[in-house]
């Protein structure tokens, strides 16, 4: 086969090319010809089709997601905002901190194992590459049904392939969700985030400047794995091809990331790089065309220089691949020395590649030939543009009527009970201990709450005790009820969530898992969560630093709820003051802070009781969730409550056994007056959270809490070895336990 | 004055930084050890902190066993020099045959993170006086390849000559033979277990407890008496 270089295209304007297998449209090839004013070479296609992939360009979603720049509040510890690897903020101290929650759907569905393996080495890459040391990882997931055989192949296979890297990292993983719902039976979200911490001076960027700089790619050998990953993978929806996409997912080498992670630190610490990014989705053509495109000049690389695992591999399968485990840093002649001497006591394979121009072009060369030669700008950032039709589906309406409200409520206390013992054993609200206990949550040595703890909670100055935590929330039953309220509560709880720990609330990073944009229905659905969250973050004052965008998950007509996911990331001044959620001390008094209304649409109750969808979720308050945060966060600070848990889907009988069954100890509980039993332990109503009070800090609590205006109530107290709820029933806590921590293992083991 | 303590890293080497930490914590210098080199830069004891040295690949422990610096350490721990190993460390010091028996995958083949109970079963060895034979202490385990195996004769050895110095209480986590946790050398000074005594060594973080810590005042007091 002949090279097709840049001359060769000239000279051959006819030739066919395979840009429908590559996933363009006709109108984006037709325009790939207009940017060069000739056919693109075949490098040159392969580059556009995978930087023009939904996954890498945002095509679809991009025209909505400018919001979260035009809405967002002045926010001073904001360092980095959207558009680089990831979003950092200052947390004081010097310190600063980045974070991202990415998703890694499509591969962890085909191949389980590694799908979600190389998700977690790609979140840890991004956040390396902005200069920072990665300390810990989180893991949203979501399963089709529990019991469905399908789930036993996926979820055991994607917490063992998150287990095998991020364990092998040494990256103590501190929280996220497990979600089963038959939308995602086919469709698994696998999302994961990753925080790292820096100085505020080791802030590094993607970008490529100072002609003569050397391009240096390090870490493993380019091989065949992952070829178009972003194009063919990420932006389709499945049909009955799965198995014949398989070699589209990476396979990655966890020791090698670790490697990767340490020689990178200490290659920042000697201030070696003036540019940096990692290779993730779109391989090298997207490292050499972003970091081109983000500096002052061009770019020349000879790609036959690439390490290779596989000599056979052509140029554009070397631009294509998504080989793990590799970065491209922008260095000066005079430190590529150190730097390969860095590399190699690394045991890193480092080699040069190319160097910065002071043109404005880049372009490849394949032993001696030119085979690319394009403005990286249209590669990297001025890709196609949609504005995709939506319009709100015809059901909408209808599902919204289905009012939850109405279902049949129990009867006695009887009933009641049995509901209790029903829903904190669903799959949903049973204890996820079987899946978090095969990651190591220790390592590093700075844990201060790990799940099932409201946000995992790291210290990052063992001299002052600074930390920080993260949550992550997202209930896909609320959004597809009302997509603008149901990613506004995600926010809220992630948000509540962080609070609740004692720290305060800074920043956000989301993933957005929708089916696809093609169906105006769903494209409906995204605007409005877009929306809502955008609308949400300038009021709470936390701006979105970054995340990702993933459609197209669904199969055939049939989309997954709509599931915006939201990590929220808090600052807390003194972790040994931070607020676990463990009912330990008998005798201290339960007080339920917020207002419980009578909203159960979307809630785990009517799921688990009654297999309902429909009606709208709670009504969402901000301005009460901020004073709910201020409170939680007072009350940690001062030592007013040793123990609080959020109150979110299952209500708050799921919160007080979850902190029951963690501090071993039971409750007797009073349903307040104005509320009757069902509604007092089942409602979904947000803004809401229980907490311990110690005798001693009753008056002293109240009395904050009223001078602030947030509603409090005294719900009970924590005593004996039973849930009991007087008038109405009483659970042993033996019987609880077994009731919430048996299911999942049973399911899965 | 201290100790020095050295705390090794091979590549893929995960606790090195938080054992360093620990060895502080109880009061002596940390000295990191690199596997490249022979030197062993004039420290007292060494640590082989936990990890998947070399990707775990061929069989943990199996490849960082033939490090230069492993060569200096096998000599100096058969000449008396106080050797701790953890969880990956103490996979090396079996594919190193200071210690006997070997580590197996998990019975249940998953990784498994907890809180795991433990007895101390040996205050006789140098990384555990500081403790009371029978004492019962909670530390992190972390592992997948935390099986301890080996032939009955070689476990009734380690029986009679009061060498288990760790016993797993309540759950066996991996399916370890007579629940062995942790094991010694005739001399006591080299000890190997699986748990984790580094992340049970500052009150609030990790477990909450401090229940590791005498891991490492224990060989203080050790190597200041001397």
């Amino acid at each position: 086969m002949t090279l097709d270089t840049v001359k060769h295209a000239t000279e051959t304007p006819d030739v066919e090319q395979p840009w429908a297998e590559l996933g363009l449209k006709r109108d984006e090839y037709e325009r790939i010809r207009e940017i060069l004013g000739r056919r693109p070479t075949g490098a040159e296609l392969a580059m556009y089709s995978v930087m023009w992939s939904e996954h890498c360009s945002y095509k679809s979603s991009k025209v909505h997601l400018k919001q979260f720049g035009e809405k967002a509040p002045e926010n001073d510890a904001l360092l980095v905002g959207i558009g680089e690897n990831a979003g950092v903020v200052d947390v004081g101290q010097g310190y600063a901190v980045t974070f991202k929650v990415e998703s890694h759907n499509h591969p962890s569905y085909i191949e389980p194992y590694q799908g979600a393996a190389t998700g977690v080495g790609g979140i840890v890459r991004d956040i390396l590459a902005m200069g920072a040391r990665p300390v810990a990882v989180m893991d949203p997931l979501r399963f089709g049904a529990a019991d469905h055989p399908d789930t036993k192949r996926v979820l055991p296979g994607v917490v063992a392939g998150i287990g095998g890297y991020g364990n092998c990292l040494g990256l103590p993983n501190i929280g996220g969700e497990v979600v089963f719902d038959d939308c995602y039976q086919g469709n698994p979200l696998v999302n994961a985030l990753c925080v790292g911490v820096m100085k505020h001076e080791d802030i590094h960027l993607a970008k490529a400047s100072g002609a003569g700089n050397k391009v240096i790619l390090y870490g493993a050998r380019t091989g065949g794995d992952g070829i178009g990953g972003v194009s063919v993978l990420a932006s389709e929806t499945f049909e009955s091809t799965g198995p014949a996409k398989r070699p589209a997912v990476q396979v990655g080498d966890p020791f090698q990331e670790k490697l990767l992670i340490e020689c990178t630190l200490e290659i920042f610490k000697e201030n070696l790089v003036a540019g940096i990014q990692d290779l993730g989705g779109a391989g090298l053509s997207c490292a050499t065309s972003e970091l081109a495109s983000a500096g002052s000049g061009g770019m020349r690389v000879e790609l036959d220089t690439v390490p290779l695992r596989d000599a056979t591999l052509s140029p554009e399968e070397i631009l294509m691949s998504e080989s793990q485990e590799r970065m491209c840093a922008i260095v000066e002649p005079d430190k590529v020395d150190r730097f390969l001497e860095i590399c190699e006591k690394w045991d890193v394979i480092a080699t040069v590649i190319g160097e910065v121009t002071d043109g404005d072009r880049l372009e490849i060369y394949w032993h001696g030939e030119q085979i690319v030669d394009v403005p990286p700008r249209t590669v990297a950032h001025e890709g196609p543009v949609y504005h995709r039709p939506y319009a709100r589906p015809e059901w909408q309406d209808a599902l919204q009527a289905d009012d939850a409200n109405k279902l049949p409520r129990p009867a006695s206390g009887a009933e009641l009970k049995e509901q209790v013992l029903k829903i904190v054993a669903s799959p949903n609200q049973a204890s996820k201990a079987w899946i978090t206990d095969q990651y190591d949550r220790f390592v590093q040595g700075n844990t201060v709450l790990a799940q099932p703890e409201d946000s995992g909670m790291i210290r990052i100055d063992a001299d002052t005790n600074l930390g920080v935590a993260v949550a992550t929330d997202g209930n896909g039953r609320y959004a597809k009820l009302d997509p603008y309220a149901g990613a506004q509560l995600a926010l809220a709880e992630a948000y509540r969530n962080v609070a609740t720990t004692g720290a305060k609330p800074l920043a956000v990073s989301d993933c957005l898992n929708f089916g696809s944009p093609e169906d105006p229905a769903v494209m409906w659905q995204f605007a409005e969560a877009t929306r809502g969250l955008a609308d949400a973050c300038q009021t709470l004052g936390t701006p979105v630093t970054g995340g990702n965008v993933s459609l197209y998950n669904q199969t055939g007509e049939t989309a997954i709820h709509p599931t915006p996911v939201v990590a929220v990331l808090g600052v807390i001044d003194d972790v040994t003051r931070r607020t676990p959620v463990a009912f330990k001390e008998e005798g201290q008094l339960l007080y339920l802070l917020g207002d419980t209304k009578e909203e159960f649409g979307g809630s785990a109750w009517s799921q688990v009781v009654h297999g309902h969808l429909g009606g709208l979720p709670p009504a969402v308050d901000l301005e009460r969730e901020r004073l709910l945060a201020e409170i939680l966060i007072s009350a940690s600070r001062d030592g007013m409550i040793d123990a609080a848990h959020d109150l979110s889907d299952g209500g708050l009988i799921q919160a007080v056994v979850e902190s029951c069954l963690r501090g071993g100890t039971g409750a007797r509980l009073v349903v307040p007056d104005g509320l009757d039993a069902f509604t007092f332990l089942f409602s979904e109503s947000a803004g809401r959270a229980v907490v311990a009070v110690p005798r001693s800090e009753e008056v002293r609590f109240n009395d904050m809490c009223g001078a602030r205006g947030l509603p409090v109530t005294r719900i009970g107290v924590i005593d004996g070895d039973a849930i009991d709820v007087q008038g109405e029933f009483a659970l042993s806590l033996a019987e609880l336990r077994t009731a919430h921590e048996e299911t999942i293992p049973a399911l899965l083991a | 004055m201290t100790a020095r303590i050295g705390v090794v890293t091979f590549p893929g080497t995960l606790d090195d930084r938080d054992t360093q930490r620990a060895v502080r914590l109880a009061g002596a210098e940390a000295v990191p050890l690199w596997h490249r080199d022979k030197d062993l830069k004039q420290v007292d004891a060494v640590v082989l902190p936990g990890g998947f040295s070399y990707g775990d690949y061929l069989r943990a422990g199996a490849i960082s066993r033939f490090s230069p610096l492993m060569g200096t350490i096998i000599d100096q721990a058969k000449a008396g020099m106080p050797v701790l190993g953890i969880c990956n460390g103490f996979q090396v010091l079996t594919e190193s045959h200071l210690l006997p028996g070997a580590m197996l995958r998990n019975n249940h083949l998953h990784f498994i993170c907890r809180d795991q109970k433990l007895r101390v079963e040996s205050d006789r060895t140098a990384w555990t006086a500081d403790y009371v034979a029978g004492q019962e202490i909670s530390i992190p385990l972390k592992n997948i390849d935390g099986r301890y195996v080996a032939d009955e004769r070689t476990l009734d050895m380690l029986e009679a000559e009061g060498r288990v110095a760790f016993r797993y209480l309540d759950v066996n986590p991996n399916g370890s033979l007579r629940d062995i946790a942790g094991i010694t050398n005739e001399a006591g000074n080299v000890v190997g277990l699986m748990p984790h005594p580094e992340h049970a060594v500052e009150p609030g973080i990790g477990t909450g407890r401090t229940d590791g810590l005498g891991f490492f005042t224990s060989i203080l007091k050790k190597l200041v008496n001397v």
